[in-house]
C-alpha cells in the first residue's frame, strides 16, 4: 500500500537573541526595524509559507553579571509587529510568543482576539511559562512561580483564554440600523472564571474572530510540555530534526492525542531547523564551516563553557584544551535570562562527556563547542535539501519545519527561490495558498469552542 | 502661555462608530465593519488627508458602558472594540505622516509590555507614535484581572474622602507608571548597538542601563528589551477633568486633553496646570493643552442642529459628553477654535460625533476653512511626531554628558 503524499507545512523563524545569528556578515541589517520583518514575512509569503514566528525575552540576558553582548541584543515588542507586518502581508499567518507567566489572560485574550480580527484570521500563540525572578524582576507580579506550577498556570491561563474567546459565539453583533438592536444577547461575552491560579469574572469586550481563537503553539520536551501540547496545542515546536529522533518524538506525541479526544491530525509536529545552501553539496557544507565559525567566535565558546561550568572561565584560551575540572555545583548563577542552560540538568556529567570527547578528537573549546552545540540541519543544494525536508516529512519524523535563517533579514531569499520550487514539483508543497486563515492553512479543523478538550486535561 | 499666533495643533479622538450613542444608525454609517482593519485604516486615511497632527484610539479593559461606573445590558449601542495599540500598528505602514496614539489602561497592565509596545509602534511608523495612559477605577474591569478590588465611586459626587483618596492613588500610580515607561525608553542609549566585528561585541553594554524603579505599586528593573525608540521618547498624553488630573498632565505628560465650556474656563484651566508644570519642575518644558470638543458640522446650522435633534431622538435621551458639544457648521467652529487659541490652549482634540461624517467635515471644510484663515499648515512639515507638535527630541537622562 502507498499512502498520499503528505503535504509539508513551512514556517520562518525571525532570527533573533542566539548565537544562530550572524550579525557580523556584511548582508546582515538591523533586528530592530520594521523594514526587516517585512521583508522575511513578504518572502516567507512568497514562498506559500504557513505563518512567520516571532520569539520572546523579557529581560535581557546576563552573564557573569553583565548584560551578554556578544549576540544581537533587543528585539521588539511581540503584538505591535505582527499588528503592523498584517498590513503589509495578506495570506501569511502571524505567530507570537506570549508567555503566561508575566501576563494577564484577559489582557493576552484581547490582544490576540484584536490580531485576529485585524489580521483577518491569521493569529497564532506560543504559549511559553516562565519561573525566573531575574525576569519577574520586570514586572508587577514580581517574585516567581514555583517550578512545579508552571505548566498548571500554563494550562490554567490557556482555559481561561478559550473562555474568554469563546464567550463571544459570532453571531451577536446584529447593527440593525432600522431596527435599533446592534447587540443580540444583552449578555454578550460573559464569563466567570475560578481556579488556583486566576479568580476573574465579567465581560470580554473583544467579539469572536475570524479563528474563533488563535492556532495554538507550543514547545517544550518534557514529559509535561508533551502532554500539555497533546491536550491543548494545535502544534508543538521539537528540537528533532533527524530521522530516528524525529520519528521516537513524533510518534510519543501524537500517540497521546486519542487519550484527551484529538485525532491524529489536530496536532502538527513542526521541528526548527536552520538551512546552508550552495550550488554544490560542497559548496554548501564549505559554507556551513564558515557559517559555524561566525557563529561560535573564541570569545562564544568560552561563555558557552562557562554555561555548563558555571563560573568564570575567561582565562582560558578557546583555542586550547577544556578545564580539566568539573563545573560547580548548585544554583546557576553565571548565566541568567537563558533558557538553555536548563538542558544540562546534570552538569558535571555533561562535563565529562565534552572532556572525553575533546581529547579523543583533539579538539580545541571553539572546536568542541563547534560540535556540540551544532545544529545545521539542512546543508547542501537545493535538490539535497527538498530531498531530505521531504524524506523526513514523509518518513514521519516531521510535519514540516520552522526555519531559522541565520542572516536578517535576507536569509531565506534563496530558500524561496530554490528549494521551494523543487518541493512544489513533488507535489508536497502549496503552489498557492488554498484558505485565508491560519488554520487553513495547517490544515486543522474549525476551532471548536471550550469543551471536553481542557476538562480532560491532568 | 500659547502664542495666539503659533500653529493649531489639531487631533482627532477615534471611538467606534462616532461619539454619539446612536451613530452607528447613521445611512453613512459602518457598523458591521467596526472590528475591521479596513475600516480603521479608512479613517487614518481620511485624518491624514486633513494633514491632523495625530488620531487617538479610544480603548478600555472591559465592554462599552452608558455608565461611566457600571456595566449595563444594553442592546442599542456599539459594544465590542479592538486592542488601540494594535489598530494604531495595523494602520501605521497604510500612513506615512500623522501621529498614532492609542490608549493605553495604566491601572491594570505592566508598564514594561507597554514601553515596548510603544516603542515598536514607533519603531513601525518611523516616529509617529505617543500614547494616551489612562486610569481605570471601574469595579467591573478590576474584577476581569483579579489582581485588586476597587470600590464603587460615584465619580459625579467624588467628594467623599474615600473617593479622593482612590483617584489620588490611581494617578499617583498613573504618574509612576509614566516614570516607568520614559525611563524604559531611555533605557538604551541610542548609539548602544555598535556591531563592532573587531571586538565581538554586537552592543555597548556601557550603554545600557538598569531603570531600578521602586514604588509604591510596583519595581521594574530594565534596560527594555527593545531600542530607544526613534523619537526618543514618544509623546504621552492624558485626558484630564481635575485637579488630580490636571497634576498628572503637569508632572507627566506632553499633552494634556482638556474640557473647557467656554474661554473663561480655558484660562483657569490652562493657568492651573502651567502653574503645575512650574511646581513640577517641568516650567521650561513645552506641555500641549488641547481642548477636547465634540463636533457635529454640517454646511448649515440648522442642518448640523437636525442631525444631532435626529441623532438624539434614536438614542432615546439628549447626548451629553464631559466635553463641550459643538453643533454648527465649520466656520462657526473655526470661529470658536481660534478665540479659545487665543485664550491659552495649544489646539483640539476634535471628537466626530459620527463616523465617518464629522471626521469628512473636519478633513474636508474645517481644515480648508482654517488654512484660509492662516492657522493651519498647508502640508506636513516634519515626519515625527514631535516634529509635528514642535517638540525636540530629547536628550536621554543616561547619557553621559
Amino acid at each position: 500500500m502507498t499512502r498520499p503524499l503528505k503535504q509539508i507545512h513551512l514556517a520562518a523563524h525571525f532570527p533573533g537573541v542566539n548565537n544562530t545569528t550572524v550579525w557580523s556578515d556584511p548582508q546582515a541589517g538591523s533586528h530592530i526595524e520594521f523594514s526587516s520583518f517585512a521583508h522575511l514575512a513578504r518572502t516567507a509569503e512568497r514562498a506559500k509559507f504557513d505563518f512567520l514566528f516571532l520569539a520572546e525575552g523579557l529581560r535581557l540576558r546576563e552573564q557573569n553579571g553583565r548584560i551578554y553582548d556578544l549576540d544581537v541584543v533587543g528585539r521588539p515588542d511581540t503584538f505591535t509587529v505582527l499588528a503592523a507586518l498584517a498590513a503589509v502581508t495578506e495570506h501569511l499567518g502571524l505567530a507570537g510568543t506570549i508567555n503566561s507567566t508575566f501576563n494577564e489572560p484577559y489582557e493576552v485574550a484581547r490582544q490576540f482576539a484584536s490580531l485576529d480580527h485585524l489580521s483577518a484570521g491569521r493569529s497564532a500563540w506560543n504559549v511559553v511559562t516562565s519561573w525566573d525572578a531575574f525576569t519577574g524582576e520586570n514586572f508587577r507580579r514580581g517574585g516567581f512561580l514555583p517550578q512545579d506550577q508552571r505548566y498548571r498556570r500554563a494550562r490554567n491561563f490557556l482555559r481561561t483564554a478559550w473562555e474568554l474567546f469563546d464567550s463571544w459565539h459570532g453571531d451577536e453583533i446584529v447593527a440593525d440600523k432600522a431596527t435599533g438592536v446592534f447587540l443580540g444577547d444583552p449578555d454578550a461575552g460573559t464569563f466567570t472564571h475560578h481556579d488556583p491560579d486566576f479568580d476573574i469574572s465579567g465581560r470580554f469586550n473583544v467579539p469572536r474572530a475570524p479563528q474563533g481563537r488563535p492556532v495554538i503553539l507550543q514547545a517544550g520536551d518534557s514529559e509535561e510540555g508533551r502532554e500539555f501540547a497533546a491536550s491543548s496545542a494545535d502544534a508543538i515546536f521539537s528540537r528533532y530534526a533527524t530521522l530516528e529522533e524525529g520519528r521516537a518524538f513524533y510518534a510519543d506525541v501524537k500517540g497521546r492525542l486519542a487519550r484527551h479526544g484529538r485525532t491524529h491530525d489536530e496536532l502538527l509536529i513542526l521541528p526548527a531547523a536552520t538551512f546552508v545552501l550552495g550550488d554544490t553539496d560542497a559548496e554548501a557544507r564549505d559554507l556551513a564551516h564558515e557559517v559555524r565559525l561566525q557563529q561560535v567566535s573564541g570569545q562564544t565558546a568560552i561563555k558557552f563553557l562557562e554555561q555548563l561550568w558555571n563560573r568564570d572561565l575567561s582565562g582560558y584560551d578557546p583555542d586550547g584544551p577544556l578545564p580539566d575540572t568539573d563545573p560547580d555545583p548548585g544554583e546557576h548563577t553565571v548565566a541568567r535570562g537563558r533558557a538553555s542552560v536548563r538542558m544540562y540538568r546534570d552538569p558535571v556529567a555533561t562535563a565529562r562527556q565534552w572532556r572525553e570527547r575533546a581529547a579523543a578528537e583533539n579538539l580545541s573549546i571553539r572546536e568542541l563547542i563547534i560540535e556540540v552545540t551544532g545544529r545545521q540541519t539542512f546543508v547542501g543544494a537545493p535538490a539535497t535539501v527538498a530531498d531530505a525536508i521531504d524524506a523526513l516529512v514523509q518518513a514521519d519524523a516531521s510535519d514540516g519545519f520552522i526555519l531559522v535563517p541565520h542572516v536578517t533579514p535576507g536569509g531565506l531569499d534563496g530558500f524561496a527561490d530554490t528549494v521551494v520550487p523543487l518541493l512544489q514539483e513533488r507535489g508536497v508543497f502549496r503552489t498557492e495558498y488554498r484558505g485565508d486563515t491560519l488554520r487553513d492553512h495547517l490544515g486543522l479543523p474549525a476551532a471548536r469552542r471550550t469543551g471536553a478538550v481542557l476538562r480532560t486535561a491532568p | 502661555m500659547s502664542d495666539p499666533e503659533s500653529p493649531l495643533q489639531l487631533a482627532v479622538a477615534l471611538d467606534g462608530a462616532g461619539w454619539h450613542p446612536a451613530a452607528w444608525r447613521e445611512p453613512g454609517a459602518r457598523p458591521t465593519e467596526l472590528l475591521t482593519p479596513r475600516y480603521w485604516s479608512d479613517l487614518v486615511v481620511e485624518a491624514e488627508r486633513g494633514l491632523l497632527d495625530f488620531v487617538t484610539i479610544e480603548d478600555s479593559l472591559g465592554l462599552q458602558a452608558s455608565s461611566p461606573t457600571d456595566p449595563d445590558r444594553r442592546t442599542d449601542q456599539v459594544r465590542g472594540r479592538l486592542d488601540a495599540v494594535l489598530i494604531a500598528a495595523r494602520v501605521a505602514p497604510l500612513t506615512s505622516h500623522i501621529g498614532l496614539v492609542p490608549t493605553v489602561v495604566v491601572t491594570h497592565t505592566e508598564p514594561f509590555h507597554i514601553a515596548k509596545a510603544i516603542a515598536t509602534l514607533d519603531y513601525v511608523s518611523s516616529g509617529r507614535a505617543g500614547v494616551q495612559v489612562r486610569v481605570s477605577a471601574r469595579p467591573d474591569e478590576a474584577d476581569h484581572f483579579g489582581r485588586r478590588t476597587l470600590p464603587r465611586i460615584d465619580f459625579a459626587e467624588a467628594t467623599t474622602p474615600q473617593a479622593q483618596a482612590l483617584i489620588g492613588d490611581l494617578f499617583a500610580e498613573t504618574a509612576d507608571y509614566v516614570e516607568v515607561v520614559r525611563r524604559l525608553w531611555d533605557s538604551w542609549e541610542d548609539d548602544a548597538e555598535i556591531r563592532d566585528v573587531a571586538s565581538g561585541r554586537f552592543v555597548d553594554r556601557d550603554r545600557l542601563h538598569y531603570v531600578d524603579f521602586e514604588g509604591r505599586w510596583f519595581s521594574v528593573k530594565g534596560p527594555s528589551i527593545t531600542p530607544r525608540p526613534p523619537q526618543g521618547q514618544p509623546p504621552v498624553s492624558a485626558l484630564a477633568h481635575q485637579s488630580e488630573p490636571y497634576r498628572l498632565v503637569a508632572g507627566s505628560a506632553d499633552i494634556g486633553y482638556v474640557t473647557p465650556h467656554d474661554a473663561t474656563q480655558v484660562r483657569e484651566i490652562v493657568a492651573e496646570i502651567r502653574t503645575g508644570q512650574v511646581a513640577a519642575g517641568r516650567g521650561g518644558q513645552t506641555v500641549h493643552i488641547l481642548g477636547d470638543l465634540v463636533v457635529f458640522l454640517d454646511d448649515t446650522a440648522p442642518v448640523a442642529d437636525a442631525r444631532k435633534a435626529r441623532l438624539d431622538e434614536l438614542a432615546g435621551s439628549p447626548y451629553a459628553s464631559d466635553a463641550r458639544v459643538f453643533v454648527g457648521t465649520p466656520a462657526q467652529l473655526a470661529d470658536l477654535l481660534q478665540e479659545w487659541h487665543r485664550a491659552g490652549l495649544s489646539g483640539f482634540r476634535l471628537r466626530p460625533g459620527a463616523l465617518p461624517h464629522d471626521l469628512a467635515q473636519i478633513t474636508r471644510a474645517l481644515v480648508p476653512e482654517l488654512q484660509r484663515r492662516r492657522a493651519f499648515r498647508t502640508g506636513y512639515d516634519a515626519g515625527t511626531l514631535r516634529g509635528l507638535l514642535g517638540l525636540p527630541r530629547p536628550a536621554n537622562r543616561y547619557a553621559a554628558v
